[in-house]
């Protein structure tokens, strides 16, 4: 056991030397990785920042329900009750037809409109304000609310919050595919470096095999090299991404100041950074793997 | 008890050239046996079937009751650390030290890096390599790559010695020196098979004498 974990820090410290005996070549390589994983890290940092944004700013999730006219009072108490007693309402006020009607008079202009009507045209009305921002959630009070006797119209002013949740979802897919296509530009580049590393170290491959080293040992080292590319590369796209919103924040600063409101983009979380340096590691340690598959056959006896 | 057992083994490179024919031999463990024969004559070939390096185009090499021919390619590994192998053309590795050369065999089966240093210094020791620890390969001459390569094949200790030609590069000295430390080896029970033309280094150690002339056994 001890062994074995001195030969993985061996390989691991090999590894690290290689990368320090070849320090051009390491750095340009590292540079490529972190720019192809900088660009859908940096699509998602803004994603996030974007969906903090739109949570902090959207208004109360609210919910008008108009009852129909001939609405008694026994039928206000017992629509009362349903809304104690109904999941996802965080709160809810009743305004009375002769409430309502009160406020539009007070309205400026309105007044001499209102005098005019016989007939209190408005109906009685539940402002309900639900537990979740979630469109999903305020369609299903919506419907619910809809089927409830006495109730003749539900509004919902979800329209934004639904088109903003579809733009973000839209956004996520283009995180998503965009991260697929410089995940494998990824694993090619380690592919190929790792190709190349064999070609040069085909007398070391070869001698250890004949001396008799496992498939495994012979492999170790450059898997080793694959995912601390990988994580190396990952390292600098989060640097890259880091200087950019140094610089746009300090462009924000003015602006922020203008309109008296905190503007600023935030980095990934501690959790998503490591994610994704685990990430970038496990994707150079796979493409280390499937280049040295192809390429070890060569070294069997025939 | 027989460490190597061949039974009517055909080997055909790839070219098509037969470099063995109906070769039927035994090494007993603990035996030393020069393997002679001119230039091309297939003596390299036949430790290569040995050490799993080449496999026979017909028949069987059985090493430790292992039939090579058989063996899946995962047990390669582990039959090869039975033997001590000193190659014909050296294999050193130019881009490390003589020291780190002489511990790679002990590296891949993950021996103790303080205790195999030890050997290590012990084996180039017993070649007169210790003061050219430090040097690269590629400063050493010929015959200290060779002796070089014999440190590496003896430093994990090995039950069988494949040596091909070790004393090609050698002077009469040297090689004299290089045939007691196999003679010692020998002695503490290791089986030794050489390949050799140096008839002087034969007549010094008496081993058994295998002729092969033409891909085949001749005495
Ligand atoms: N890899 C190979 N491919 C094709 N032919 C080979 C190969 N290796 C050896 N041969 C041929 O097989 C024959 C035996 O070769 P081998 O190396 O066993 O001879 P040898 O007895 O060791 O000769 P030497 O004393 O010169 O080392 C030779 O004719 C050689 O050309
Ligand atoms: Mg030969």
């Amino acid at each position: 056991m001890r062994n074995w974990l001195a030969a993985h820090r061996r390989a691991c410290t090999g590894t690290l030397s290689r990368l320090a005996g070849a320090p051009l070549a390491s750095l340009f390589n590292i540079a490529v990785i972190g720019t192809a994983l900088a660009l859908p890290l940096g699509f998602y940092v803004v994603l996030a920042n974007l969906q903090g944004l739109a949570r902090d700013f959207s208004p109360q999730p609210q919910l008008s329900v108009f009852l129909a006219q001939d609405a008694a009072a026994g039928d206000v108490r017992a629509l009362e009750q349903r809304l104690k007693s109904q999941s996802g309402v965080a709160n809810f006020r009743f305004v009375s037809r002769t409430q309502a009607l009160e406020t539009l008079k007070s309205r400026a202009g309105l007044a001499d409109v209102m005098a005019g009507l016989a007939d209190n045209p408005l109906p009685d009305a539940f402002v309900v304000t639900a537990a979740a921002h979630d469109a999903a959630v305020l369609e299903t009070l919506r419907g619910e609310f809809a089927g409830w006797p006495k109730v003749a119209e539900v509004h919902v002013d979800s329209d934004w919050a639904r088109r903003l949740d579809s733009l973000l979802a839209l956004g996520r897919y283009a995180v998503l595919m965009l991260a697929a296509a410089l995940a494998l530009a990824l694993v090619a580049i380690t592919f190929n470096t790792i190709r190349l590393q064999i070609l040069t170290q085909r007398d070391e491959i070869e001698v250890a095999k004949l001396i008799g080293a496992t498939d495994g040992w012979i492999r170790r080292p450059f898997l080793y090299f694959g995912g601390i590319l990988g994580a190396a590369g990952g390292a600098a796209a989060w640097l890259m991404i880091w200087i950019a919103l140094l610089v746009f924040n300090t462009q924000l600063k003015p602006l922020s100041a203008l309109y008296g409101i905190p503007l600023r983009l935030a980095h990934l979380s501690a959790g998503d950074s490591l994610a994704a340096l685990l990430f970038a590691a496990t994707l150079g340690w796979f493409g280390a793997w499937l280049s040295v598959r192809r390429h070890l056959h060569a070294y069997n006896p025939s | 008890m027989t460490d190597i057992v061949l039974s009517k083994v055909y080997k055909r490179y790839a070219g098509g050239h037969e470099a063995l024919a109906d070769v039927t031999m035994n090494i007993a463990t603990g035996e030393m046996v020069f393997i002679t024969g001119h230039s091309g004559a297939g003596k390299s070939t036949l430790l290569k079937l040995m050490a799993a390096i080449e496999r026979p185009t017909a028949g069987s090499v059985i090493v430790n009751g292992q039939n090579i021919g058989a063996l899946r390619a995962q047990g390669i590994p582990f039959l090869r650390r039975n033997f001590g192998l000193v190659f014909q053309d050296h294999k050193l590795l130019f881009d490390r030290s003589v020291f780190d050369n002489v511990m790679l065999p002990l590296d891949i089966t993950g021996f103790d890096r303080r205790e195999g240093a030890g050997r290590a210094r012990a084996a180039l020791d017993k070649v007169g390599l210790l003061h050219k620890e430090k040097a690269r390969p590629i400063t050493l001459s010929g015959g200290e790559q060779q002796r070089l390569c014999i440190a590496r094949a003896i430093v994990h200790r090995p039950a069988i010695l494949l040596a091909d030609e070790p004393t090609g590069n050698l002077d009469a000295d040297y090689a004299a020196g290089i045939g007691d430390l196999f003679r010692d080896f020998n002695q503490v029970g290791v089986t030794v098979v050489l390949a050799t033309h140096d008839l002087q280094l034969a007549a010094r150690l008496q081993p058994r004498l295998i002729e092969v002339r033409g891909g085949r056994i001749v005495s």
